[in-house]
């Protein structure tokens, strides 16, 4: 069953310019996206910064209001709601059931309340009283890997991974349905990110947490997620389970993601280049593929015809015109 | 550094220090901002108990003592200690035949503390009139003048130690109240935004380019002649606030517009928390640092605009007393050149707000203890 499912979600954000502030033009930050995320799964959305992939996050999560589309979020009862019409105020029951763990845990955690506090603050104003939001806070403190003296100090006494599981902690403090995860890692140095990552593996254990991972880095996701989602430029180009598209990615966008994966072994140079150009302007994207401009395997079909995203092997879809002729290199 | 060797116990209590007590530590560390702290609380305890400290009725008026220069405390009579002040002697200028005062060596009049004086009310309400200072017999002339007296015979040192209350006092009524102004409409322009917001920015930029002189002076002229002094006094505090919230304005809506995209803020919305519990326990604490810096900074600017406009015959009245009136008394150059002590007045104006700004400086530094 599918605690989400995203239907053609568009979010436009207008350009506005001039005396009258009249609309110029607009970013299609996200344009027409689609997928589910099932109970205990992990979705992977992937691609590069400025591709649409935090705008997707923050409008599941109605931190901004989607231009169309239909978010539909299954609640604990098993009724289902679409959130991208609902108002602020209609909002906040359904808010508790779905949380989200930050990019940067220093801007992240409130520098001016106790960690305590800021754990149960999700607690405090859905009305849980006071004595079992205490309990509470030691249990997810205990379940994150952190001491009980952290409650009683300041988030400014914590080093940055540690200030990611007091994040962690507050967003598993209602026991949500859904948890989005706006790049968790990311902000965080690469031994320090091996931690986070076994943390959040060893929670979707445990508690068979149901999250929509957003990432930048292929190499990461890997590791935690049941299916990945590609993003381009306000599009997916690319869906599939992790291990078939990580074996045989079937966009060349993917492909080319997966070859500037890091690799730490020096001896192994990569014969395929790096990604040339930069990812194109949302409020101006090129016509056909958008990616085709910076795609090496582009014929004329792909500068003219949009290619939409279609079901190319059973269980993947991909928005390529050549997707079944192109055999592209996946990881190892 | 001494911070190099940490006890784990000293390290437990950096990290569970409360704010108070980090911005304190903080604040240790700015020598000039203490030291301005200082003076500050001095400065008000000064307004606070100006009349205990004042030696004689700043309002009472003698022509004999017109003009006397300052006159300090002897301490030591023949080797005992024993402080005294100089009586006052009248000699006869045999050119203009003018009766003129000067201290006269030959007569000791000693000097006692918590002596009587004239009568007022301590804080406002006891019923007293003993002061500080006060000498003992002596006559009607006589008088301690540590810093001279006015063309009236006023002694200057009571009148600035009386100054000082009605000219901080107007200083904290004008801040307070261009706080809350400031604090309402920038809260609402920044947390509204749209049309409000362009609004009362334009208000703003109107009010801020208005030149502020011939302002006050058509507003001072609005003022009845028939105010009292309590009446006049009011109006010019909120004639300086209404000028002064702009600034405070733009601060908190600055804030407000950050504030809203931090994501500790929305990690609150996504809580579930009310805009209520966001505005108050997110955002005002996390920019109480810049309003406690904007406020002390615009203190000294309100004390300038009530001098400078009483200066200017444009604020307070005489027989109201306050640094500016009493620098009034310092616009005549030939009176100056005779009672140069009458700058005198200009000194506290000049410390205060050294002393403000420094203070304002270290508050800003200590308030945010985490960055």
């Amino acid at each position: 069953m599918n605690v989400l499912e995203v239907e053609s979600l568009t979010k436009h954000f207008p350009i506005r310019a001039g005396l009258l502030q009249r609309e110029v033009g607009r970013i299609r930050a996200v344009d027409r996206v689609s997928f589910h995320v099932a109970r205990g799964e992990t979705l992977a959305l992937v691609g590069e910064s400025g591709c649409g992939k935090t705008t997707v996050a923050r409008c599941i999560l109605r931190a901004l209001a989607p231009t169309s589309g239909a978010i539909r979020f299954t609640q604990e009862g098993g009724e289902i709601v679409d959130l991208a019409p609902l108002s602020r105020r209609a909002l906040r029951p359904i808010r508790r059931q779905m949380q989200m763990i930050f990019q940067d845990p220093y801007a992240s955690l409130n520098p001016r309340m106790l960690v305590g506090d800021i754990i149960a603050e999700p607690l405090l104003v859905n009305g849980v009283p006071a004595a079992t939001r205490q309990a509470r806070v030691l249990e997810l403190l205990e379940l994150v890997g952190l001491p009980a003296v952290a409650r009683s100090r300041f988030p400014f006494a914590f080093s940055g991974g540690q200030r990611q599981r007091i994040g962690i902690a507050r967003a598993l403090a209602l026991n949500p349905s859904l948890i989005v995860a706006d790049e968790p890692v990311s902000a965080l140095d690469v031994s320090v990110q091996a931690q986070i990552i076994n943390l959040l593996l060893d929670l979707q254990d445990r508690l068979r947490l149901s999250m929509l991972f957003v990432a930048h880095d292929l190499g990461v996701v890997r590791h935690v997620s049941d299916r990945v989602a590609v993003m381009y430029v306000g599009r997916i180009v690319e869906t599939g389970p992790t291990t078939a598209l990580y074996d045989r990615p079937l966009h060349p966008y993917t492909a080319a993601l997966m070859a500037s994966v890091p690799k730490p072994d020096p001896d192994r140079r990569d014969a395929t280049p790096p990604l040339a150009g930069d990812v194109a302007d949302a409020a101006n994207i090129p016509p056909g593929c958008a990616f085709h401009p910076r795609c090496p395997h582009a014929v004329a079909r792909c500068r003219e015809i949009r290619p939409e995203l279609r079901e190319t092997i059973p269980g993947r879809m991909t928005a390529c015109h050549r997707a079944e002729e192109l055999t592209l290199a996946g990881v190892d | 550094m001494s911070s190099t060797i940490h006890s784990a116990g000293s390290e437990d209590r950096f990290a569970e220090a409360t704010q108070l007590q980090l911005t304190w530590w903080r604040f240790k560390r700015h020598k000039l901002a203490v030291i301005s702290l200082v003076l500050v609380v001095l400065f008000y305890l000064v307004a606070i108990l100006a009349d205990f400290l004042a030696i004689s009725d700043p309002h009472a008026t003698d022509a004999r003592r017109s003009f006397i220069p300052p006159q300090g405390i002897h301490f030591f009579d023949d080797g005992a200690f024993r402080p005294h002040v100089k009586g006052l002697k009248g000699t006869r200028d045999p050119k203009t035949f003018k009766l003129t005062y000067a201290p006269d060596p030959g007569r000791k009049l000693p000097v006692r503390m918590f002596a009587r004086g004239y009568d007022y009310h301590l804080l406002g309400v006891i019923p007293t009139n003993i002061h500080l200072l006060g000498l003992e017999g002596g006559e009607a002339v006589d008088g301690i003048f540590l810093l001279g007296t006015d063309q009236l015979g006023r002694d200057l040192y009571s009148r600035l130690v009386v100054a000082t209350r009605i000219s901080l006092l107007i200083g904290l009524a004008g801040v307070g109240l261009s706080l809350v102004l400031g604090l309402i409409l920038g809260g609402i322009s920044g947390l509204y935004g749209g049309i409000v917001d362009t609004a009362i920015q334009r208000l703003i930029e109107m009010i801020r380019s208005i030149p502020t002189i011939p302002l006050w002076m058509g507003l001072a002229a609005s003022l009845p002649n028939t105010w009292s002094v309590t009446q006049v006094y009011f109006a010019i505090t909120i004639i300086i606030s209404l000028f002064g919230w702009t600034e405070l304005a733009r601060v908190v809506r600055g804030r407000f517009l950050a504030l809203r995209e931090e994501d500790f803020v929305i990690a609150a919305e996504l809580a579930g928390a009310g805009q209520m519990r966001i505005i108050f326990r997110h955002m005002l604490p996390s920019f109480a640092s810049h309003v406690i810096a904007a406020t002390s900074l615009a203190l000294p600017t309100m004390i300038i605009s009530e001098t400078s406009l009483s200066f200017l015959g444009l604020g307070l009245r005489a027989p109201a007393i306050s640094w500016g009136i009493l620098l009034q008394d310092a616009q005549n150059v030939q009176v100056l050149a005779s009672a140069p002590w009458l700058l005198m007045a200009a000194l506290p104006v000049i410390v205060i707000i050294l002393a403000f700004n420094f203070l304002g400086d270290g508050l800003r530094d200590a308030a945010d203890p985490y960055g």
